[in-house]
């Protein structure tokens, strides 16, 4: 029998690694909505990765930093998460200054990678929205499915954007039911009667994030992020929507679809996870989690927002540090707090 | 008779040292709110300057007979009785940016930047000095807000001094970027206002650091080499 004598040594995870693991774990959502959308949504990532490396770069470089920096992929994970959350057809100076908000003024005047205490990708997310909320909310009609020329000319200012393009998300519809006095009937049927239902959420997109959700699970077998979070945050969403849901069927949807749409399982396992802005201890997890899934559900259903997860995620970071403080576990032989156990003798 | 050199350093520590919105970061809610345009932050600054200077005067007139125990008080009765002078001919004068501008002037009454200067300067010096100081401060808040009311206007709306006819009937607002700019809404914001607060701010600094850095290397070259030999 063979036997390795400790110590045993971990193998090395660098911030490359995580980065690398995330990117991967983000592919299987890419290549569903990629079938859902078109190529418009590859072309996004890319200029959102071409500019978030060279605003890194820059910065890097005026700051007097090493440019070795641009290798640890956190630049690329925010873009693709820029580019994923940003409407697939927005134009592509909406994406670039989504970038720049992030990668500059969230990160790089913080003090780049590690000092951020805002998630940079929701910062892009939450300046748009505030600032350019028209074209934030356009998203492509469903069945909708042009051809890459024409998607390009959409992305590239070239033809004019026609409101047709777009159409109304599940989310959406379902909250201007919420906001009609004079709404009768179901969420369902509504639902159903737009063709926006597909079988089991929104349709089309409950496959992309069922893609999330096989990444997300993924980067938690392979330890990249750990559970807290992302069972803290889709449990609560369930609870509170479960609770809606019962109280009046007609008038909130059920907690699968709440789920499987717009930006829940994205935030869940890939956003809320941001160890950089989010909580360290294994109790602040579940709390950032918990809190970040109820806000979610608050802001997206009575918000007037089109999906609640950037603004629910950049308020739990503020709360961040906070329930750090009050989550510390106790050290070994200590008491919570640090104090050092009394002996029971004395 | 204090010399042109204290005026001199009076006005510097005014426009520029100790810029009341870039150095003492005072009085920042006036700022942020009412900075969303060029006119309007202008406006407000003339109101400022006015009560400033008049506030500064009576305050060093009277400086031997307020009681030291009392001060605040006495100096918040002599800044609100100037406040409400302002504020009636700001009413009269330009009715429709008097309703714009709405609580802001009443408010010059708290300014911090108005009760900072009284305290710290009009309290202990010389009339004459103390409506320079004023002044000077008011000139230093007036620039800075028409810098950052000139930027957000120009960043949210492509636009320079919309809203001069209330001031000047006639005038109009000059569109600096073509009419299909989309238009930024977030500098019109308040979180707008604070990015761009801190990235004058720190443009100052640097500017700052600059010529400090400028001056040491100039004459003192020669010191600082024969100190490194030595």
């Amino acid at each position: 029998m063979n036997f390795i004598s400790p110590p045993y040594l971990h193998a090395e995870t660098s911030v490359r690694r995580v980065m690398n693991r995330v990117m991967l774990a983000l592919l299987p959502g890419i290549v569903v909505y990629t079938a859902l959308v078109g190529v418009a949504i590859i072309v996004q990532i890319l200029l959102a990765c071409f500019f978030a490396l060279l605003f890194e770069g820059l910065f890097q470089k005026l700051r007097g930093r090493s440019l070795a920096s641009l290798q640890d992929g956190s630049a690329l994970v925010t873009a693709c998460l820029i580019a994923l959350t940003f409407p697939p057809l927005s134009p592509w100076w909406l994406t670039v200054l989504g970038v720049f908000f992030a990668i500059v003024i969230a990160k790089q005047l913080y003090g780049g990678l590690g000092q951020n205490p805002f998630n940079p990708a929701m910062i892009a997310f939450a300046v748009c929205i505030v600032a350019f909320p028209a074209l934030m909310s356009q998203w492509p009609a469903q069945g909708l499915y042009l051809p890459l020329s024409q998607q390009m000319e959409v992305i590239f200012g070239v033809s004019p954007r026609i409101d047709a393009l777009t159409a109304a998300t599940p989310l959406d519809a379902i909250k201007t039911a919420l906001k009609m006095d004079s709404f009768t009937g179901s969420i369902q049927e509504l639902l159903k009667s737009q063709s926006l239902y597909g079988t089991f959420a929104g349709r089309g997109w409950e496959w992309v994030t069922t893609a999330y959700l096989v990444g997300g699970l993924f980067l938690v077998q392979r330890r990249v992020i750990t559970w807290q979070v992302p069972v803290a945050f889709l449990a609560s969403m369930t609870v509170i929507s479960l609770i809606c849901w019962l109280v009046d069927p007609t008038r909130f949807s059920d907690p699968l679809f709440h789920l499987f749409s717009g930006g829940t399982m994205l935030g869940a396992f890939f956003i809320a996870t941001d160890p950089v802005s989010g909580c360290a201890t294994p109790t602040g997890k579940l709390i950032f989690g918990g809190g970040a899934g109820l806000l979610a559900y608050l802001i997206r259903v009575f918000g007037g927002f089109p999906d609640g997860i950037a603004f629910s995620i950049l308020m739990m970071n503020i709360c961040a540090p906070l329930i750090d403080v009050y989550t510390q576990p106790a050290i070994f032989g200590m008491r919570r707090g640090g104090k050092k156990k009394e002996r029971e003798h004395e | 008779m204090t010399s042109r050199k204290t005026f001199q350093t009076i006005a510097w520590n005014g426009i520029w040292k100790q810029n009341t919105s870039f150095a003492q970061i005072l009085g920042l809610c006036p700022l942020l709110a009412v900075s969303t345009n060029m006119v309007n932050g202008v406006m407000l600054s003339l109101a400022t300057l006015i009560v400033m200077a008049l506030s500064n005067i009576a305050v060093a007139s009277l400086r031997h007979l307020i009681p030291h125990e009392i001060r605040i008080p006495v100096f918040i009765l002599i800044v609100a009785a100037l406040v409400t002078v302002v504020d009636l001919l700001f009413n009269a004068l330009y009715h429709e940016l008097y309703v714009i501008l709405g609580i802001f002037i009443p408010l010059i009454t708290t300014n911090c930047i108005v009760l900072a200067r009284v305290e710290a300067f009009a309290g202990k010096n010389p009339p004459v000095e103390s409506l320079f100081d004023g002044v000077f401060m008011g000139v230093g808040m007036l620039w800075s807000l028409a810098l950052l009311g000139a930027l957000r206007e120009l960043i949210s709306g492509g636009t320079l001094l919309s809203g001069i006819d209330m001031v000047i009937p006639g005038a109009r607002a000059i569109q600096v970027l073509p009419e299909e700019y989309p238009g930024f809404l977030l500098a019109a914001l308040p979180p707008g206002a604070f990015i761009l607060l801190g990235v004058l701010i720190a443009g100052k600094n640097w500017l700052d650091i600059r010529a400090a850095a400028r001056q040491k290397s100039r004459p003192a070259a020669p010191l600082a080499a024969a100190a490194e030999n030595a």
